[in-house]
């Protein structure tokens, strides 16, 4: 695109959305990099060209056919603070970054119903303060971080840390408005039939349901979205079980898949307090050592130190008694299976719970659950863990079984001993339960604005572990744009016929392939080789 | 744990000035003050408020260890709107920065305000959203 056609295209936005809801220049630009990117300031760090803030959807539809006109890319954010995943970042140089911030409406909260709807623009912090100033009877359930959006974390698939069916935010979500790539709207589930007062209680409506398309996706651009919602539990309980011996993690993990399936625990912490010993060069070698340490070995350490090789953090939420049976139940059930297994009572408090609770001083033993997640309460103290400039995700979805997490410990752990970073896969790496009915582990490494060599390192890191992962069955969840294609490349079945069956649809609903041309791998014809 | 109580005698030695001003801190902020402290509150406070545990008064708390400058940004006396404009549009280390639909410049020109105003202008410690929420919950 030349510069008159550049011209051209920001003036026509401009006529659509004002004078002042567009940018372009370096200085008002520099907030849409990816301040988290392994590439930056390199020939790969995909940059946008402009951005252009709408104030509401009539604007919206304005923009996407103004783009659709001068065919230029649209890359739709929500809040845009995807960091680990490429922030604000487009797939494709010089895009124009569609900001949705400025549509910040909660529209709906209903607490008999329990469900909210929401424009993109609405972060965790302000559904939360509205659902609080109006005393109203739901919890949310949010990321760690409390300025994302509902709507944006949605459609990248996050997670966060209440009960298994709102934990997973895009599985919660029931009902959306898309502007789609000719500037049309649509709605999904009830939504599509007129007069209906349903949409955000049946997702699906009738026929094929769409709404997949839009996660990770780039059939269009969601301009309004629902969320089913927890009532406000009346108590909370927490409860610990250690086991003693490595191969223990077997069984405790089928006893919390029936726990956690059964609806009687909410998000709960596995972790190793063998952890504790990684500071002890002789155990850390035992822990890392290239094809795994054995059993026996491991068991030897543990004894050694006196410490048990697993636990398992459980929270309930639900009425007292209810919190109380479920806590009694949970522990006789592993205690009688797993011998030598050992309970310990955690904290417990009628909600809402006071700032000192909050706080999770209380806790009788050391607990990796950070109480405000756990309660849908939305904060960014989780900025505490981010080192160095910043850092990159792949978080592997793993089978949910104890064999599984020993062979990804030892598999990642040997592809990852050769670069020089903390020991991300170890014998005493626990699974992650994030999503609903999946393991995953985490791999972050961190970034540094001004250190090349190791971002370098690191981006080559990315992908080696995506490879070698993807030999095993292991897939990443959800990357940054930089990584959006390796990872596609590994959900390869029958040749790609994923990927062929997305790209068909995508020529034939944006053929100017302008709606964020790449996301999930799925390119348009326009930009296919 | 408020950050007052648990570092008070490193503030107290460290920067008796600022912690003596401490005491003044109570009540609402003046009212050409309030859409900024609105601002602090919304953007700055996840982060930076006068609480433990958060990376952003950690860390600072850390860098201006030895010196009489708080960790708090907003017991700060030395800002000046140019340098909170460049750290709200630039971020700084994994602070990323602000996009002008979040922070406007309209804003960010009250958060400088606010954030150089006498300290005795800008009332009490903005809390953090969820202890704000707690109170109120707790107040019915
Ligand atoms: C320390 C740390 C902790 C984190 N913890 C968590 C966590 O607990 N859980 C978790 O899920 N994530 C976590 N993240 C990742 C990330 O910060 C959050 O997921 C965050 O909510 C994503 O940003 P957002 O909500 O602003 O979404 P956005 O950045 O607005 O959107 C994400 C992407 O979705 C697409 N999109 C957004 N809006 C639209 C739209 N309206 N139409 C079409 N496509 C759209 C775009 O491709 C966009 O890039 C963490 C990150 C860090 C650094």
């Amino acid at each position: 695109m030349d510069e008159s056609a550049f011209a051209a295209f920001l003036n026509d936005l401009r006529g659509a959305v004002g004078e002042d809801w567009v940018w372009s220049s370096d200085t008002d630009m520099f907030p849409y990099r990816d301040a988290f990117s392994p590439v930056w300031n390199t020939p790969e760090e995909i940059q946008a060209s402009s951005a252009v803030a709408p104030a509401d959807v009539a604007q919206v539809q304005e923009v996407v056919r103004i783009a659709k006109r001068h065919r230029v890319p649209l890359h739709p954010i929500s809040t845009g603070k995807n960091f680990g995943y490429g922030g604000a970042s487009p797939n494709v140089q010089g895009s124009a970054v569609l900001d949705l911030k400025r549509m910040d409406r909660v529209i709906e909260v209903n607490e008999e119903r329990n469900y909210c709807l929401v424009e993109p623009g609405v972060s965790y912090f302000d559904l939360y303060r509205h659902i609080q100033e109006r005393g109203l009877k739901v919890m949310i359930d949010c990321p760690d971080p409390g300025w994302g959006s509902p709507v944006g974390n949605a459609l990248d698939r996050g997670v966060g840390y209440t009960m298994p069916q709102f934990r997973d935010h895009f599985g919660a979500h029931c009902g959306m408005e898309v502007v789609l790539p000719d500037g049309e709207l649509m709605r999904t589930g009830m939504g599509a039939m007129p007069g209906a007062d349903s949409w955000q209680e049946y997702p699906y409506g009738f026929g094929p349901d769409p709404s997949g398309l839009f996660a990770q996706g780039n059939f269009g651009v969601v301009t309004k979205m629902g969320f089913r919602l927890m009532p406000q539990p009346e108590y909370y309980r927490t409860g610990l079980v250690r086991v003693p011996r490595r191969r223990d993690l077997i069984k405790l993990v089928h006893h919390v898949n029936y726990l956690s399936d059964s609806g009687m625990v909410s998000e709960v912490r596995f972790a190793s307090p063998l952890s504790a010993l990684l500071g002890d060069p002789d155990f850390a070698a035992l822990a890392t050592k290239l094809g795994g340490p054995s059993d026996a070995e491991m068991d030897a350490a543990a004894s050694a130190a006196g410490l048990h090789s697993w636990a398992i953090d459980l929270q309930f939420l639900g009425p007292e008694a209810a919190t109380a049976a479920q806590w009694e139940y949970a522990r006789d059930r592993i205690l009688s299976d797993i011998p030598g297994a050992e309970a310990l009572d955690g904290d417990h408090f009628a909600l809402p719970a006071t700032e000192a609770q909050l706080e999770n001083d209380t806790q009788p033993y050391p607990t990796a659950i950070r109480r405000k997640g756990a309660l849908g309460i939305p904060s960014l103290g989780i900025w505490e863990i981010v080192r160095d400039d910043g850092h990159v995700g792949f978080f592997p979805v793993l089978p949910r079984d104890g064999e599984a997490v020993f062979e990804m410990q030892r598999v990642l752990g040997d592809a990852s001993r050769e670069y020089p970073l903390p020991p991300y896969f170890s014998a005493v790496t626990a699974p992650l339960f994030w999503h609903s009915n999946t393991f995953q582990m985490v791999f972050a490494p961190s970034i540094r604005r001004d250190d090349p060599e190791h971002n370098a390192m690191v981006h080559r890191a990315m992908k080696h572990m995506v490879a070698v992962a993807a030999e095993h069955g292991w897939g990443d969840y959800r990357a940054a744009p930089i990584y959006q294609d390796d990872v596609a490349a590994t959900y390869s079945f029958n040749g790609g016929a994923l990927r062929k069956f997305l790209e068909a649809m995508k020529d034939a609903v944006d053929p100017d392939g302008i709606i964020a041309p790449g996301r999930g791998g799925v390119w348009p014809a326009r930009f296919r080789p | 744990m408020r950050l007052a109580f648990a570092v008070a005698g490193a503030l107290a030695l460290a920067a008796g000035g600022a912690f003596a001003q401490q005491a003044t801190r109570t009540g609402p902020a003046a009212p050409e003050l309030e859409h900024g402290k609105a601002v602090y509150a919304h953007w700055c406070a996840p982060c930076h408020a006068n609480s433990m545990g958060l990376a952003g008064t950690n860390s600072l708390t850390i860098k201006y260890e030895g010196t009489d400058i708080p960790g708090v940004l907003e017991d700060r006396t030395d800002l000046t709107a140019p340098v909170i404009t460049y750290f709200v549009r630039n971020g700084v280390a994994w602070m990323p920065p602000f996009r002008r639909t979040e922070v406007s410049d309209a804003d960010l020109a009250a958060l400088s305000a606010y954030l150089t105003a006498p300290l005795e202008d800008r009332g009490a410690h903005t809390p953090l959203l969820a202890d704000e929420m707690a109170e109120m919950e707790a107040a019915r």
